[in-house]
């Protein structure tokens, strides 16, 4: 008896010590690229970053402005775009159709596009929307974000409606409450948090997309709002930096990926503090 | 047809005590099915108007599953499908045609859990009102208290009405919901074991609501508590394995019932 008491304890002391250590090398990894990016990047931080447009090929000056204003237009049309979609979609399948086959194969191929590389989602939008327009747009680069941000949102909206227990479906809909309104009344207010962080997680996800941007939007050197035209934007910006032979762009490069890291990371907390915030109750 | 109603009353309701009144709901030769498994074999009973009826059996015997088929929740299932008649004021509830959502604003429903709508305790009443109908805000204030009233919940929660309603305790929860359903009105109420959930005092409180809303409402209440259902209904019902097995008077059911399972079940003798 106590034998077996000891022996348990010794297996339970050795898989503790494998989950630690696993913990603990994936963090040291995010942990120095963490540290990398920081001490790297704090040093180029500048008012001449979010002022000055991306400077050409030897300049000892420039920003990133151009590259930030229109990350942040293509990333937000992106998730405009792709929101409601998704939603209506994921509303689809966790409401009307949760006992339909047609469920079935759309949750398949959602699956399907959630897991595409989103190369392949830029070179999609490079033969659907570029090349019948003539040329590359931040118009293009926001329908590839749209198309990263649907399946990201058709999921989570999905899952978040699933955990609205069934029994408020029920009283909505026992005091008359028409399917329409049991679904926009209830259960998108008590699936709100989870919809929100939902959201918010995949604006993260194409924050940082370079893939699909380098085929539709690809960049411009000048400030441009034009979404008919090409568009600068952060990820490509510190694609092209990244390996020129330019000191000063490999600096702009390093502030730019801290800049998005720093970007994506705030979504993450927000999505976090929203998530927690229904628990206690 | 008086034929048959007569018949049925006469399984149904063995003593002619359920005659003196009229009846609200009429349920005849009814069958229920979920997919291929029949749940309910030709169910014959009434409800008669301002009355508790209450429904006991062991679990599985059906007794939930009827109550949902008096305000038609199992449509919103597939696979699920009932036949026979259930005729409430004389009108066959079992229509396809028949509008769901004005069926279900006359036979409102009470749960076994809980289910304050994620709002404000003043706009779980006033969610429902403003579905049917078009009130200025004090005309709405008014039936909102008076609803609230109506359940008891009034004094303890006037002074916080725009808290949220899943901030209350499980019974004063239990409590709104009955405000809400009585809020808009309805001619029958359906209690699924709304006291499962509760303590005793609440459990209370909920009892003597029951029976403070029979002068207005008819009720059925669905119970896995004996003294429950003898202490709030006039009438019981007792089922076994998908069919009725006896069905009068609440005194007489439980003093002198008729079937040797009743008598076991009272007596828990069962199984």
């Amino acid at each position: 008896m106590n034998s077996l008491y000891v022996a348990r304890a010794r297996k339970d002391k050795i898989v503790r010590f494998l989950c630690l250590s696993a913990a603990a090398f994936g963090l040291i990894w995010l942990g120095l690229i963490l540290f990398t990016l920081i001490s790297k990047g704090f040093a180029g931080l500048s008012w001449a970053v979010f002022t000055e447009m991306t400077p050409p090929p030897g300049s000892k000056t420039g920003g990133l402005a151009n590259a930030i204003m229109g990350s942040i237009m293509m990333t937000l049309i992106g998730v405009g775009v792709g929101t409601p979609i998704g939603m209506l979609a994921g509303t689809y399948l966790a409401e009307y159709g949760r006992h339909e086959k047609l469920s079935f194969y759309v949750r398949f191929i959602n699956d399907i596009l959630l897991s595409a590389p989103s190369i392949v989602i830029g070179l999609f939008v490079y033969g659907a929307v570029v090349v019948p327009m003539g040329g590359f747009s931040g118009f293009a680069g926001s329908l590839a974000l749209a198309v990263i941000v649907i399946p990201v949102v058709v999921r989570t909206t999905e899952d978040m409606l699933l955990l609205v227990p069934n029994q408020l479906r029920e009283a909505a809909a026992a005091l008359g409450l028409p399917r329409s309104l049991v679904i926009r009344r209830i259960a998108y207010t008590a699936a709100r948090t989870g919809l929100i962080t939902g959201i918010l997680l995949a604006t993260a996800r194409v924050a940082g997309e370079t893939a699909p941007l380098l085929f539709t939007a690809l960049s411009n050197q000048f400030w441009n709002v034009n979404l008919m035209k090409t568009m600068a934007n952060l990820p490509v910006t510190i694609n092209n930096f990244v390996q020129s032979p330019y000191e000063y762009w490999r600096q702009l490069a390093w502030t730019g990926a801290l800049l998005i890291t720093l970007a994506v990371l705030a979504l993450n907390v927000i999505a976090r503090l929203l998530g927690t915030e229904r628990k206690p109750k | 047809m008086t034929d048959l109603q007569i018949k049925t009353d006469m399984s149904s309701t063995p003593t002619s005590a359920a005659h003196a009144r009229e009846d609200k709901l009429i349920v005849r030769n009814l069958d229920f099915f979920y997919g291929e498994s029949k749940a309910l074999k030709n169910i014959n009973l009434a409800l008669a108007t301002n009355t508790v009826t209450s429904f006991i059996g062991p679990s599985g015997c059906g007794k939930s599953t009827l109550l949902r088929i008096l305000n038609r929740m199992y449509d919103l299932y597939p696979g699920q499908r009932a036949e026979g008649e259930v005729l409430l004021d004389g009108q066959n509830l079992l229509d396809p045609k028949l509008d769901l959502n004005l069926l279900r604003a006359r036979v409102g429903m009470v749960f076994q859990k809980p289910t304050p709508f994620p709002m404000t305790i003043y706009e779980n009443i006033a969610f429902g009102i403003k579905l049917y109908e078009n009130l200025s805000k004090s005309e709405l204030d008014g039936r909102v208290e008076h609803a609230l009233r109506g359940a008891a919940l009034w004094n303890e929660v006037k002074d916080k009405l725009n808290a949220s309603g899943l901030s209350l305790s499980g019974g004063q929860q239990q409590r709104l919901c009955i405000a809400r359903t009585v809020a808009i009105q309805p001619e029958v109420i359906l209690f699924d074991e709304p006291c499962s959930a509760l303590d005793p005092i609440s459990t209370a409180k909920v009892e003597e609501l029951i029976d403070e809303l029979k002068e207005k409402y008819t009720i059925a209440i669905v119970t896995h508590n004996m003294q429950q259902a003898a202490r709030v209904s006039e009438f019981t019902a007792f089922m076994y394995l998908g069919e009725l097995v006896e069905f009068g008077p609440t005194t007489r059911l439980f003093t002198a019932p008729e079937k040797r399972q009743t008598q076991d079940y009272i007596t828990g003798r069962f199984g």
